[in-house]
């Protein structure tokens, strides 16, 4: 017998995956075990200042659920992952979730880097993921639902709103990664649009703190506004160097991504005050189901609760919600059949508004506000209800085409 | 003119930058053979110190410029008694135990404080300069540099411990052999450059905020220039900062922030492969 | 070669094979996952205790190489479609780099700490390149070079030839244990030749073996690239349990790698795996843990084990059993 080397790599391949197959459909056998949920969540390094409020919202959502009789009527049990903002081990807590712990759905992911590393996993091995953070638009993939705000939502509006206010000529600063190039590409088109003027494009890594030379530079380039796209603890030197440069009181600044984190209570006062933000919520949005939850949140945490700056703690929570008012509606925790039931345009009402799931892209419908900075809060100035995930739903259609499995770059027209 | 003027005035103040954040570590280095990579958390110590201080009321200044040298000199002190002090002539190793000693304290330090300690905004407010706004914080930063080598040179060369200080660098076993404690010498060096650093901390503190991870952005930086820099610690983290750091800001003001520090650590590659000992291996021998 | 050397590689290779047979057949798929990027950690760790336990060379860079192994992979892969040729080139890319940065620091006559700061620059001047490329205009052929985000859709390895048939997790495990086992072997091979004795010898005291002849840079350029080499297979392995993505240049991987071979052993070969597998290992499960941060575990321990246990875990080791043997205290 003949046996060449590709053969018997071959077999061998053949054989270790029939030997794996039993791992992966081990999810029917459950019973009234608890459902187990994961969260891959940095709570250490350098993202932390976005990891840590997103689990405290995770936890009380569970035990809010729990408190009420758990799911189906079984409990919850969340499993908390902290990846230490390193790509590595977002990929093996994921292999983790999906195939030791089966875990029934994945709640996690910050920057982009850490959802394109743990969505084609879960989705190898069939598992629900839900990504909650406001990012650049795009993801299409039936087995991952993006709940947080998309450029559509809030720069579409924003970038209007404060030309009106201050001007027509724009610089950008954006961190340099996909987020920041792309959103960055969103605010030409719509400073464009509203014939307006982009006078330069500057790109910093996330490791960048000194600005110094960059606050010169927009200084010769005279512009009307500034607007941030940076992202992390290093680019916050930014706020702070302009302010002491006494460029604040001189050139207003709007931003995408100020206070997704805990930016607003890092900066005092005289450096943050007059930041112009748009998130799809703020601690400080006035409604009864927000006063209701900030009520119990606090009593449960006491001093330890987080503020809940930006929109990324709060969409972790509806996030969760929105999960759970699927498996309620499919009555199991059947991958495609909460997938299914959740697609059929489930709405949550919560704190930030009205969120509802658009069935074609998996992505949601939900209110966006624009507010102020002011004295580490934010007043809000704005509020729009209902905007649909315009962006993705312009090159993702599951309902048409449910084997989708990428993120596409929507190809701007600037 | 004016650009050129404002564009100078950045330059400057990247040098200074540069020279603040590694005076500390090239004091240890070039009077220990000590390389501390724990330098970029005393950094971040003397920011927090600072930070706490004010928070408690203590003058501002006072916070940077006493306060913050205070607490890490003290650490320095500790550091040396528990870690440094048994690992002496073994360069490697404590190299790797003070690499030890800064992951553990970043991992304590975001345990004991979270990562959300509002900081304090630069004082002094901002000067125009030719049509350019700056703020005069940074230029308080050169002045302040200025003086921090002005001390450190003041005390090693009209000092009686300076004296017992250089002796000791030279030649240990000479100064041992002649009745000097060269361990108390190193001890008070060692502390005294985490006091630099500290001191460094509490200044850039209100520039760049405090995390418990900032050190990080910092040590790279600092342990380049004073290895380019070589052996003489004052001439030598002098004269590297002025090279990288003029280059790095002309460069980034020429191009973008990422070509600029490329940049600057080319220029690093390439003095230390012409200059295998330093900067101070070839020019300035004799200074300090 | 000696009797105990023979000895070595015959364990080795056996144990490789009963690891690589036995384990896919009895681990969960997640263990076997999180097991190839052990293994391939541990070829990085080989790498550097190569270079630094032998060459004596304190290279503060090594992700460097690990970094360009694992980018070459993925941009010639997605070029080719076809992983066949991709690896030989994955494997020629760091050694050139290590080729001709060798070439540059040795031929300098650079030695002890200013090594140290070259190779760490050369690494920080990758990451943050590689971090800056996140535009569109930074591609490669086919490949988007993605900036920080790194290169997601790196292909995972096929059967040679054969686009078609990529191999399963499984197989991959498979492939990173005999990649480690070649490399120790290769490793130990080398050690035991004249050219592996005179490094050493280099290491002890470059003066004395150039005083008989020897020229040093040669011997040292030779190790660097071996080194080189075997960090960017460690890369490729790793491209294809993770992907590519400029956190492999990173000052935190370059400093892990550090912590492995001190923790497990400088001087020694397998020490260093050991140490590697360890401490990954604590890593990810200190992950898990709520409440303690892991760097602080990380630290204490690396401050321990150089003021407890300053020749690292093996040779620790076995000097505690070779004086238990000897019924004398350790």
């Amino acid at each position: 017998m003949s046996l060449s080397r590709r053969n018997a790599l071959r077999s061998l391949a053949a054989a270790s995956a029939t030997l794996a197959a039993p791992a992966i459909f081990r999810h029917a056998a459950l019973g009234a075990d608890p459902i187990t949920v994961v969260g891959i969540h940095d709570a250490s390094g350098g993202l932390d200042i976005y990891g840590q409020p997103m689990i405290a919202c995770l936890d009380f959502a569970v035990d809010e659920v729990n408190a009420g009789g758990g799911l189906l009527g079984r409990e919850i049990k969340l499993i908390n992952y902290d990846p230490q903002s390193n790509i590595q081990l977002y990929t093996q807590f994921a292999t983790q979730a999906a195939t030791s712990d089966h875990a029934a759905v994945v709640h996690g992911g910050i920057t982009s880097a850490s959802r394109e590393a743990i969505r084609p996993i879960l989705r190898r091995y069939k598992t629900l993921y839900f990504y909650n953070t406001q990012y650049e638009g795009g993801v299409c993939d039936r087995n991952c639902f993006c709940t947080g705000s998309t450029p559509a939502q809030n720069v579409e509006s924003l970038v209007p709103y404060i030309m009106k206010k201050w001007g027509k000529k724009v610089y950008i600063v954006a961190a340099d990664y996909n987020y920041g190039q792309i959103t960055s590409k969103w605010l030409t088109k719509y400073t464009r649009d509203g014939g307006g003027d982009v006078v330069a494009v500057e790109f910093f890594p996330l490791n960048v703190t000194d600005f110094g030379p960059t606050i010169q530079k927009i200084q010769q380039a005279k512009p009307d506004m500034v607007i941030s796209a940076l992202v992390g603890g290093a680019h916050v030197s930014f706020y702070r160097q302009w302010a002491a440069a006494g460029m604040k009181s001189r050139i207003p600044m709007a931003s995408t991504t100020f206070g997704g984190g805990n930016e607003s209570l890092l900066l005092s006062p005289e450096e943050g005050d007059g930041i112009v933000v748009a998130f799809s919520y703020f601690q400080e949005v006035d409604n009864p189901a927000n006063k209701a939850f900030l009520e119990k949140f606090h009593a449960k945490l006491g001093a330890k609760a987080p503020y809940l700056g930006g929109e990324l703690a709060m969409r972790t929570y509806t996030g969760f919600n929105l999960w759970a008012a699927g498996v309620r509606k499919a009555g199991s925790i059947d991958r495609i059949k909460v997938i299914e039931a959740l697609e059929t345009g489930i709405g949550v009402d919560g704190p930030p508004g009205r969120t509802v799931l658009d069935g074609k892209t998996n992505h949601v419908s939900l209110d966006v506000y624009f507010a102020e900075v002011q004295n580490h809060g934010f007043k809000i100035l704005e509020h729009f209800a209902d905007r649909p995930p315009a962006d993705t739903a312009s090159v993702c259609d599951l309902a048409a085409h449910p084997n989708t499995d990428k993120q596409f770059v929507v190809d701007v027209k600037i | 003119m004016s650009l050129a003027l404002a564009v100078g005035l950045q330059a400057l103040t990247g040098v200074a930058m540069l020279l603040i954040i590694s005076l500390g570590l090239a004091v240890i280095f070039g009077m220990m053979r000590v390389i501390n990579l724990a330098h970029g958390e005393f950094l971040m110590l003397g920011g927090y110190s600072a930070i706490l201080a004010v928070r408690h009321g203590v003058n501002i200044w006072v916070a940077m410029l006493v306060v913050a040298p205070l607490v890490v000199g003290l650490l320095g002190a500790l550091v040396e008694r528990l870690v440094i002090r048994r690992l002496y002539g073994r360069m490697v190793d404590t190299m790797l135990a003070t690499w030890g000693l800064s992951l553990a304290l970043i991992g304590f330090v975001s345990m004991i404080f979270g990562n959300t300690v509002g900081g304090f905004s630069a004082p002094l407010g901002s000067v125009d300069v030719g049509g350019f706004y700056t703020s005069a914080y940074s230029l308080f930063l050169v002045f302040a540099a200025a003086l921090m080598v002005g001390a450190v040179w003041l005390v090693l060369r009209r000092t009686p411990f300076g004296l017992l200080a250089r002796g000791t660098m030279q030649n240990p076993e000479m100064a041992s052999a002649l009745g000097v404690a060269t361990e108390r010498v190193y001890a008070v060096t060692f502390a005294a450059g985490a006091a630099l650093s500290g001191l460094a901390g509490g200044l850039i503190a209100p520039l760049s905020g405090v995390v418990p991870t900032m050190g990080t952005a910092y040590i790279a930086k600092a342990f380049i220039t004073v290895i380019t820099g070589g052996a003489a610690m004052l001439a030598g983290t002098l004269s590297a900062s002025v090279l990288l750091g003029g280059v790095g800001v002309l460069a980034t003001f020429l191009t973008t922030p990422v070509l600029g520090e490329v940049v600057l650590l080319a220029v690093a590659i390439i003095l230390v492969r012409l200059l295998p000992h330093g900067i101070t291996g070839r020019f300035f021998r004799r200074a300090l | 070669m000696s009797r105990r050397n023979a000895i070595e590689i015959v364990t080795a290779a056996l144990l490789a094979a009963v690891v690589a047979l036995v384990l896919p057949r009895v681990a969960e798929l997640f263990v076997l996952i999180n097991a190839t990027v052990f293994v391939s950690m541990a070829i990085l760790a080989l790498s550097l205790a190569l270079i630094w336990g032998f060459g004596g060379i304190l290279c503060f860079g090594q992700t460097a190489f690990f970094g360009l192994g694992g980018y070459a992979y993925a941009v010639a892969a997605l070029n080719l479609g076809d992983s066949t040729y991709a690896v030989p080139i994955a494997l020629a890319v760091p050694a050139v780099a290590a080729l001709a940065l060798g070439y540059f620091m040795f031929y300098g006559r650079i030695s002890d700490v200013y090594i140290g700061a070259i190779t760490l620059t050369v690494s920080l001047i990758l990451f943050n390149f590689a971090n800056s490329t996140a535009g569109d205009q930074w591609h490669i052929g086919e490949a988007p070079l993605g900036g920080f985000n790194g290169i997601p859709s790196t292909p995972q390895l096929n059967i040679p030839g054969d686009p078609d048939a990529t191999l399963s997790p499984q197989a991959i495990f498979v492939v990173a244990v005999v990649c480690l086992a070649s490399c120790y072997i290769l490793s130990r091979l080398v050690l035991a030749s004249q050219f592996g004795r005179i490094v050493v010898a280099i290491r002890e005291n470059e003066a004395r073996a150039e005083l008989l002849g020897y020229d040093a840079r040669r011997y040292k350029l030779g190790i660097f690239t071996l080194g080189g080499l075997i960090g960017g297979l460690a890369g490729v392995l790793f491209a294809n349990c993770v992907f590519v993505s400029p956190t492999m240049f990173s000052l935190f991987y370059s400093g892990q790698v550090i912590i492995w071979v001190m923790v497990g052993g400088v001087g020694t070969l397998f020490g260093p795996i050991l140490g590697a597998m360890l401490l990954q290992g604590l890593t990810t499960w200190a992950g898990t843990l709520p409440g303690i941060n892991p760097n602080a575990v990380l630290g204490v321990i690396l401050m321990l084990a150089v003021l407890l246990m300053p020749m690292g875990l093996l040779p620790g080791a076995t000097a505690v059993l070779g004086g238990l043997r000897r019924g004398t205290a350790p």
